[in-house]
């Protein structure tokens, strides 16, 4: 009975707002992203076609999601929340909803079907990891290294990052413990699907220190994403970790002597969310483009200026070629079945719980 | 007044009307003294309107301090309303704690009883308590901020809260099926309504609903908050309680209507315990259909298959088996907790006191201490380098100094960021740096010196930053100091290092002073260029900072870390004040 009338409710909300209050949308949007080559795509893939269509139209981009977390919260204390959609990876959607600061979504009712009419939710799969979030991208972690310094062996496997004998110098991880952690375990021996058992006893964990310890002074510990392909470029690491749609561009559109090590890595997920409290205007206008905004051919659209794999699986045989470059798409994609032999979904649900735990461990460990 | 100023303290400044005051005082106190000498003084001096001095001064200038107020006001209120209020704001968070006893008020004050030690889950009054808060928290969907805040303290306790928030709303469905089984008239809301209901409200919520069908969609006059009947409180103190809630979150969170709405399962929970009480409730104080209602229940309540409720929350996670669990809600309930503080400072707080932290957790007393150690080092190198190159400055015909000064407001207008990458491009191993060491054969290709993401990196990069609040407040102390002291301590035959280490130097005192003051207060709240270049033996305690602003969310210990800084800063800032006299520091 409960159940039914929250359904009822938000199915009046959702489904009811744009039909009936189509003349009522609100005349400009704030939309929150990451700024950088992939914010380019979406105003390429996504709100340049949408001003098209609807005529005086306003749309703010701000490069906020960074600490999109943090600035939401504050901006829900005051009372006065100026962003209508905010890009954020999955993680933080998560945490958003915890907190009560992003929209829950019935994301068949508010997101477009699949072409074939395969509903929103079961399109999107397994990327819906929050009540909150409405999935847009797959990009993985993963390594690149310099053909240059790697002999004439180079690294197939994610465990080359911590075989210092074979492949000297330096090496770029990020500085947290996520993914690392999870290396640290895969590649001293433990099976995939029993990493986060074993990362939840205070034995797993410390053996995974005890891993990274082993290559500690070979590392590089980076905390923005252009930190790796920058370090790769100078020569300064022989292999780091970083978003794979930066190391796209480092190999593809810069032409550096680097090459994708696709093994061991690391699915995360970035999308959507709807900040809690909109005005009916303003959260009528975000539906609305949202929904533009994740059906099948957009989603495709994007992975024409970046490599990141389309949330949708509707979307993946419309991945065409890149934008300017002309190159075939699918093959750079972290998604494709060639480069996707051996990867882990991050565990989010695990992650949101041990994350303070772990975190406070590794930076202890780190400062040691 | 005239004649009272020439008479009072002679200052160099032209007089005003505090030397006035302080006159009129002083001829108070000398009016209460035994007339001697001068005998005119019986009875207070008079002004010429003939009112007494003292007073008709203390009036003016009361109305000039009041002038002097206004002026200041704008600002004293900008200052108040959007820096001291805000950072005292955001520090007032390093102790509150109201989220646990707002999110389970029941819960905190059941639990006050319990005897942590007894190493098993607690009893069912104080699960069914926390049944109730439970069941409304995730209505309101705050429950998950609660688990959030609550995982700070204990790992997992998230996701335990998120997954039985999802399903508490079934706790107690055992009952409801039986009690709809005994009367079918328990299904319905308006059963529930008219028992608990006052009949006054009842009365202005039919007219609410009746109003609201007939005016259809843009209706938003606000319903009649529920209110409880007289008695029944008394008769069945948990059902009521639990109705109550129900009907409030009903009607605010859900904007539906009671009389409308079956109550959820946790109420069918408190309604069994209340019945199932040992002794039988007194009905007595009810209304006859009431009673009706009740008593077959009552009746049949001691036959009714029962569920622990600990089973049910085993069966929604082990982990609330645990009695670390409860401990921790029990330890965090207050209102007011120094569990932030004591996280700070390596320690923890449990139920049963402070502990330290397991050693691998410890990590901000020692990045408090490299925080000051390595502020200090970067203050020490910045006075090193920054008193030449202002005394240069100070020294020099003007047209060669100007430039100079140029050359060192340069950086200062530089982006922060681009200094701190230009010190990446010069010190990383394959920089600017190390080639040319390489390359003049100083050192060997694979032998590179690391001088990047470590402390050396960070000391440099901010020594540099840093450097022109060192030599403004230098050079503008120097500027001051005339070279004729100097030529007379050389005529008087010192030497050259006497003349300056005796003479020069502790004129300069009061520029080294407010440099030091300046780099060390920056230097201690840093964050930007030690993320960059600190690596991992480089970084401030404002990183950790930084990250639980904005990543974790656990703004509490942020504030508390932010507070102890700020505790340090002042606490360092009055002990230079009593060693060195803050009078002894020059800003120009």
């Amino acid at each position: 009975m409960k159940l039914k009338s929250i359904l009822l409710s938000t199915g009046i909300a959702l489904v009811g707002a744009p039909m009936a209050l189509a003349q009522e949308m609100a005349d400009s949007m704030t939309l929150v992203s990451w700024g950088g080559a992939y914010q380019q795509s979406q105003i390429n893939a996504y709100s340049d076609p949408y001003k098209e269509m609807h005529e005086g139209l306003t749309v703010v981009w701000d490069e906020s999601s960074n600490e999109a977390v943090a600035k939401l919260r504050a901006m829900n204390e005051a009372g006065n929340v100026t962003w209508d959609l905010v890009d954020v990876t999955a993680a933080d959607a998560m945490r958003l909803c915890d907190e009560g600061l992003a929209m829950e979504i019935d994301h068949d009712e508010m997101l477009a079907p699949a072409p074939d009419g395969t509903p929103a939710s079961d399109d999107f799969g397994e990327t819906i990891v929050s009540d909150c979030f409405i999935p847009q991208i797959v990009y993985s972690i993963t390594f690149g290294y310099r053909q240059d310094m790697v002999g004439d062996t180079p690294p197939e496997s994610v465990c080359a990052i911590f075989d210092t004998e074979t492949y000297p110098g330096k090496r770029s991880l990020e500085k947290r413990p996520i993914n690392n952690v999870e290396w640290a375990l895969l590649c001293d021996g433990v099976p995939k699907d029993e990493i986060y058992d074993v990362l939840e006893t205070e034995e797993g964990q410390d053996r995974a220190l005890a891993k990274l310890d082993t290559i500690k002074d070979d590392v590089i510990w980076w905390s923005a994403g252009a930190d790796t392909p920058q370090l790769l470029a100078d020569g300064e690491v022989v292999m780091g970790s970083t978003y794979n749609g930066r190391l796209f561009s480092l190999i593809a559109e810069q032409g550096q002597p680097v090459n994708m090590l696709w093994d061991g890595q690391v699915y995360d997920l970035d999308g959507w969310i709807i900040p809690e409290g909109l005005p009916e205007d303003r959260l009528a206008r975000a539906m609305d483009f949202v929904k533009f905004a994740t059906d099948t051919q957009r989603l495709a659209d994007q992975a024409k200026y970046i490599s990141y794999g389309p949330a949708r699986a509707s979307s993946a045989p419309l991945v065409s070629t890149h934008a300017t470059l002309g190159i075939e798409m699918a093959p750079h994609m972290p998604t494709d079945p060639a480069n996707a032999q051996n990867t882990f979904l991050q565990n989010f649900e695990w992650w949101a719980d041990y994350r303070d735990d772990l975190d406070a461990k590794f930076q202890a460990w780190l400062a040691k | 007044m005239s004649t009272l100023n020439s008479s009072g303290p002679q200052t160099a400044d032209a007089p005003t009307p505090d030397d006035a005051f302080h006159e009129a005082t002083g001829l108070d106190a000398r009016e209460s003294q035994p007339p001697h000498g001068s005998g005119d003084g019986d009875g207070p001096v008079l002004a010429a309107d003939g009112r007494p001095l003292k007073q008709s001064l203390k009036r003016a200038l009361r109305a000039q301090k009041l002038r002097a107020l206004m002026l200041i006001a704008p600002l004293l209120i900008f200052v108040l309303v959007t820096f001291i209020a805000p950072i005292a704001d955001m520090l007032f968070r390093s102790v509150e704690n109201q989220i646990v006893s707002d999110t389970l008020p029941r819960t905190t004050q059941a639990l006050a009883g319990w005897d942590e030690d007894s190493g098993a889950m607690p009893p069912d009054n104080i699960l069914a308590a926390f049944t109730y808060d439970m069941v409304a928290a995730a209505e309101r969907k705050e429950h998950t901020r609660l688990g959030t805040r609550l995982n700070y303290e204990m790992t997992g306790i998230s996701s335990l809260f998120r997954k039985t928030g999802r399903r508490v709303d079934d706790f107690g469905e055992t009952y409801l099926d039986q009690f709809e089984a005994l009367d079918p008239a328990w299904e319905e809301a308006k059963t529930w309504v008219r028992l608990m209901g006052d009949p006054d409200w009842l009365a202005a919520n039919a007219d609410w609903a009746a109003e609201a069908d007939a005016a259809g969609r843009d209706f938003d006059k606000p319903a009649p908050p529920f209110e409880l009947k007289p008695g029944i409180a008394a008769a069945l103190p948990e059902t009521a309680d639990a109705y109550a809630e129900f009907a409030r979150i009903t009607q605010v969170e859900d904007e539906d209507n009671p009389a409308e709405e079956e109550p959820w399962a946790p109420v069918y929970l408190a309604l069994f315990r209340d019945l199932a009480k040992q002794p039988a409730p007194d009905f007595a104080a009810l209304a006859a259909p009431d009673r009706a209602l009740l008593a077959p229940a009552a009746q049949a309540v001691p036959d009714f298959e029962t569920v622990a409720l600990a089973d049910l929350y085993i069966k929604a996670d082990e982990d609330w088996a645990d009695p670390e669990v409860w401990k921790t809600i029990k330890a965090f309930s207050p209102d007011y907790t120094s569990g932030y503080f004591l996280a700070s400072v390596d320690l923890q707080k449990t139920v049963d006191g402070v502990s330290a932290q397991p050693e691998d957790r410890q990590i901000y007393m020692l990045l408090f201490k490299r925080t000051l150690f390595m502020s200090m080092v970067i203050m020490g190198s910045c006075v090193l380098l920054g008193y030449p190159i202002a005394y240069l400055l100070s020294n020099l015909p003007m047209r060669t100094s100007n430039l100079l000064l140029i050359l060192v407001l340069l950086p200062f207008w530089t982006s922060l960021l681009v200094r701190t990458s230009a010190w990446k491009v010069l010190l990383q191993q394959q920089g600017v740096i190390n080639d040319i060491l390489v390359w003049a054969h100083i050192v060997a290709d694979d032998a590179r010196l690391v001088m990047i993401n470590n402390q050396f990196g960070t000391i440099v990069a901010m020594t540099h930053i840093l450097l022109p609040f060192m030599i403004l407040p230098l050079y503008s102390v120097m500027k001051t100091i005339p070279p004729s002291y100097v030529r007379a301590a050389k005529s008087l035959g010192a030497t050259n290092w006497t003349a300056f280490w005796r003479v020069y130097f502790p004129q300069s005192v009061p520029g080294i002073g407010a440099g030091c003051i300046l780099v060390f207060i920056l230097a201690i709240g840093y964050y930007i260029t030690p993320e960059l270049v600190g690596g991992t033996t480089g970084t401030f305690i404002s990183n950790r900072i930084a990250y639980h602003i904005s990543s974790s969310l656990n703004w509490g210990l942020a504030a508390a870390l932010g507070t102890i800084l700020l505790a340090v800063v002042l606490i360092l800032y009055w002990l230079y004040d009593r060693l060195v006299g803050i009078d002894n520091v020059s800003l120009g």
